[in-house]
């Protein structure tokens, strides 16, 4: 009722001011002033300007004007917060980029990917999640990182903080130090480097390319490659580059946020790596077919 | 339409639904957009505002010339206005011309809280018209805007739905492919040209979306004025009415000398009086398009209630070009990854370098001659700044004392958006004015999106060559990798705003306090 109420009134034309202020015949003498320049809000501007600060600025008042007029506590609490709405704000964002099934040669599986975010532009609190298990099996592998990060540039943060691996057993918590970022070309990439509380060293470099194909169906290649500094049998990890993984992903973007994916997973342990897995009866290499959603919010 | 000495208003929430879609709203007694203020120069005004929200509110009166306590803005020219408080501004009326007022509090401006004002001149008006109608531009969305800046926040081109593609390649569109692979070493995105888009936005005529059709009436042959603001919270919009010329007669509320054109670009915060003379008795369109074709709003102007004009197809999207990373493409080749450093410290050694500037221009170049985004290569007539001509000259200009640039920076990725690479919230120091003072101002567009950039409680005169005939502007769209030289005589003490208008960018730190004070410090 409210809108065709607006609806109307807005049809009406706005009336022509000659009805209600025809001033044309009469004489104000127009013609010396122009009527529209608004008048300089001081009278007296632009007198007595000191020569000796030609070229320089002056300096920085350290007063608030409004206080003149209005309760400074007022100012103060009013003040804090246009600032804190001018740029001070704190954002976060929850993002789990995979979350699929994964079927192939042997048991049916299923992996996640996640991360998180919550901060300001510079500063943030992070967290990092991945893990995967067969169907029917307990979990094979899950890890957690919590991490401070800190933007270093425009495209690249530092991070540094903890990461836990609940799976697989024996547990193992690490000293993380990481970079995450764009690289030219668009390529989403990351690097970090763990030390264990056990003293061994790991290294793992991630990166990934969205290619859309059109504005909503992507095609996403990414690689993982992990390096070990020295064997650690009890996990299965060789030294040197352990452990190879490629994906292929085509997602369509329904929203923005919800985007359901298929695509292909290939991963092939190397070296010392390779032979673990194999005395654990399992292959060096796996190819999957995957199917999953990237969802955040 | 609300006019006299004494006028009441009241914040508070309302229901608005355009297009189909509907969500809360901040509303002005009651209505999208704000009832239009009618005053006469030379009245004084008592504007008693209450607040019935359970937030502060606040009204900014744009380009008006009021005492800097009068001016709108919580924290920094008055504490805001409580919810359940009425807060009276009171001021002079010392011009003339078609301004605005909108809401200087979070985002309220977003959700609807805006209007127009009209200011009659004292005497005669130079612009003689048998007609005129107030046509405000605005954009909305259902979703909250806290909600659309943490998704720019969460993801700088949430809201692009229109980038480059491999089908797009394929089909031999947009840039070819070695060219974006330069594009993409730079990692900058040629169809970054709005933030926030018609993906989200509808965009309104008074409120009313293209199917809602607002409709002004005209008889055959008269002098039509369109009184033309752009209210929008993030979207700049190119405005014609196919098949009427216009005769822009007036810009940010002061006269200018007629001049004819086919199509303009109106930033947000801007406002464009033009005048039209329709000379058959059938509907016109008036299409505001967002410059980034994203969507448009059709409104008629017809002879009589009932009737629609045709609304055009979205004409294609355009590309940001080299000239929009601040190079001159004259000597340049078409290479500019390899011909120039986008990110030189040393061109402007006054930005504080950090995640926040992705880019510096490295040879910003004046741009108020050129037709702005997504007007280039338009076959008809477009209308630039150096078009705009005052219709009086400027008395007692002096030649300003020093020149002081800012510059202005982003990083879209992050969506960070400051002033000199440094936001408000950093601890930014205000930037200082004496009394009186005349100073040349550089804006220099370090991104590659235009930026309407608004001083409060002055007008500056842009410096494009018309000498004593300088247009005066209280707000200033600044072109991708642009320049904008204005002169400013600093007349009015106190403390005022100075920001990015496109909501979001203030809102991410792109703003600063101006003070003007006497020499010797009192305020």
């Amino acid at each position: 009722m409210k809108r065709f109420a607006i609806l109307l009134l807005a049809c009406l034309p706005v009336p022509a001011p000659a009805q209600e202020m025809d001033h044309s015949h009469m004489d104000h003498g127009a013609m010396e002033a122009p009527p529209q320049a608004p008048p300089a809000a001081d009278p007296h501007a632009g007198h007595g300007q000191p020569a000796a600060n030609q070229g320089t600025p002056p300096p920085i008042p350290t007063n608030h004007a409004a206080e003149a007029f209005y309760s400074a506590t007022e100012m103060v609490r009013s003040r804090a917060a246009m600032l804190r709405e001018s740029g001070g704000m704190t954002f976060s964002r929850l993002m789990l980029d995979r979350l699929e099934y994964r079927t192939g040669r042997g048991a049916d599986g299923y992996h996640w990917e996640g991360e998180g975010w919550i901060g300001g532009d510079i500063d943030r609190f992070a967290f990092k999640t991945e893990g995967e298990g067969a169907i029917h099996d307990p979990l094979e592998r899950a890890e957690v990182q919590a991490l401070y990060s800190r933007a270093i540039g425009p495209w690249f943060n530092l991070e540094a903080g903890v990461r836990h691996d609940i799976r697989p057993g024996p547990q193992r918590t690490y000293a993380v130090v990481g970079i995450d970022g764009l690289a030219p070309y668009w390529f989403e990439v990351g690097a970090q480097a763990f030390l264990s509380d056990k003293g061994d060293v790991h290294v793992r470099l991630e990166g990934s390319y969205d290619q859309r194909i059109t504005q909503r169906l992507i095609l996403q290649p990414a690689a993982e490659v992990s390096i070990a500094a020295q064997d650690v049998p009890e996990l299965g990890i060789g030294s040197g580059v352990s452990d190879i993984e490629l994906g292929l992903r085509l997602r369509y973007e329904f929203a923005r946020q919800f985007a359901p994916y298929i695509g292909f997973n290939w991963e092939r342990k190397l070296g010392e790596s390779a032979r673990f897995a194999r005395a654990e009866g399992d292959g060096a290499s796996a190819t999957r077919f995957v199917m999953g959603a990237r969802f955040w919010f | 339409m609300l006019n006299g000495e004494t006028i009441a208003l009241t914040v508070g929430e309302s229901h608005f639904s355009t297009g189909g879609r509907s969500a809360h709203a901040v509303t002005v007694n009651g209505t999208l957009p704000a009832p239009l203020i009618r005053l006469r120069e030379g009245q004084n005004v008592r504007l008693s505002v209450t607040n019935s929200l359970s937030e502060d509110t606040s009204i900014h009166w744009h380009g008006l010339i009021v005492p800097f306590q009068m001016d709108g803005v919580p924290g920094v020219s008055f504490p805001g206005i409580s919810p359940g408080e009425t807060f009276t501004y009171e001021f002079p009326v010392r011009q003339s011309g078609t301004y605005w007022y909108h809401s200087h509090s979070g985002m309220q401006e977003a959700m609807g809280h805006y209007g127009p004002i009209v200011i009659d001149p004292a005497g005669h008006d130079p612009v003689h018209s048998d007609r005129e109608h107030v046509i405000l531009l605005s954009d909305w969305s259902p979703v909250h805007p806290h909600v659309l800046l943490k998704r720019l926040k969460q993801m700088g081109g949430y809201f692009n739905m229109q980038r480059q593609t491999l089908a797009g390649l394929l089909a031999g569109k947009d840039q070819k492919a070695g060219e974006r692979l330069q594009w993409g070493a730079m990692r900058m995105d040629p169809t970054d040209i709005s933030d926030v888009t018609g993906s989200t936005y509808s965009f309104l005529v008074n409120g009313h979306g293209t199917a809602e059709n607002w409709t002004g009436l005209f008889t055959r042959g008269e002098r039509v004025r369109l009184r033309i603001i752009n209210a929008s919270a993030m979207t700049n919009f190119n405005l014609r009415l196919p098949g009427l010329p216009m005769t822009v007669v007036q810009c940010d509320g002061q006269n200018v000398q007629p001049v004819e054109t086919d199509e303009f670009q109106i930033g947000i915060a801007e406002t464009y009086d033009v005048v039209v003379q329709p000379g058959e008795a059938k509907p016109y369109a008036l299409i505001a398009e967002a410059i980034d074709r994203s969507g448009l709003v059709r409104a008629t102007l017809a002879p009589r209630i009932g009737m629609a004009a045709d609304v055009p197809a979205l004409r294609e999207r355009p590309l940001l070009g080299i000239k929009d990373m601040g190079m001159d493409m004259s000597g340049m080749g078409d290479m500019p990854g390899h011909s120039m450093k986008m990110r030189d410290p040393s061109v402007a050694p006054q930005v504080k370098m950090g995640p926040g500037v992705a880019t510096l221009s490295p040879m910003p170049t004046d741009r108020t001659a050129d037709r702005p985004t997504g007007l280039e290569s338009v076959d008809h007539r477009v209308l630039t700044y150096a078009d705009l001509k005052s219709l009086e000259p400027n008395r007692a200009n002096r030649a300003p004392t020093r020149t002081l640039d800012i510059h202005l920076t982003a990083n879209m990725e992050r969506y960070m958006w400051s002033f000199d690479g440094v936001k408000l919230s950093d601890g930014a120091e205000p930037i200082a004015f004496r009394h009186g003072e005349r100073v040349r101002v550089n804006l220099i567009n370090d991104t590659m999106m235009p930026h309407p950039i608004h001083l409060h409680g002055h007008f500056f005169e842009l410096v494009t060559g018309a000498g004593d005939h300088a247009p005066r502007k209280h707000t200033v769209n600044v072109l991708p990798g642009g320049k904008v030289t204005f002169d400013l005589t600093a007349d009015a003490q106190g403390d005022w705003a100075f920001h990015c208008h496109m909501l979001m960018h203030m809102h991410a730190g792109m703003m600063r306090i101006v003070t003007v004070r006497h020499e010797n410090g009192a305020a």
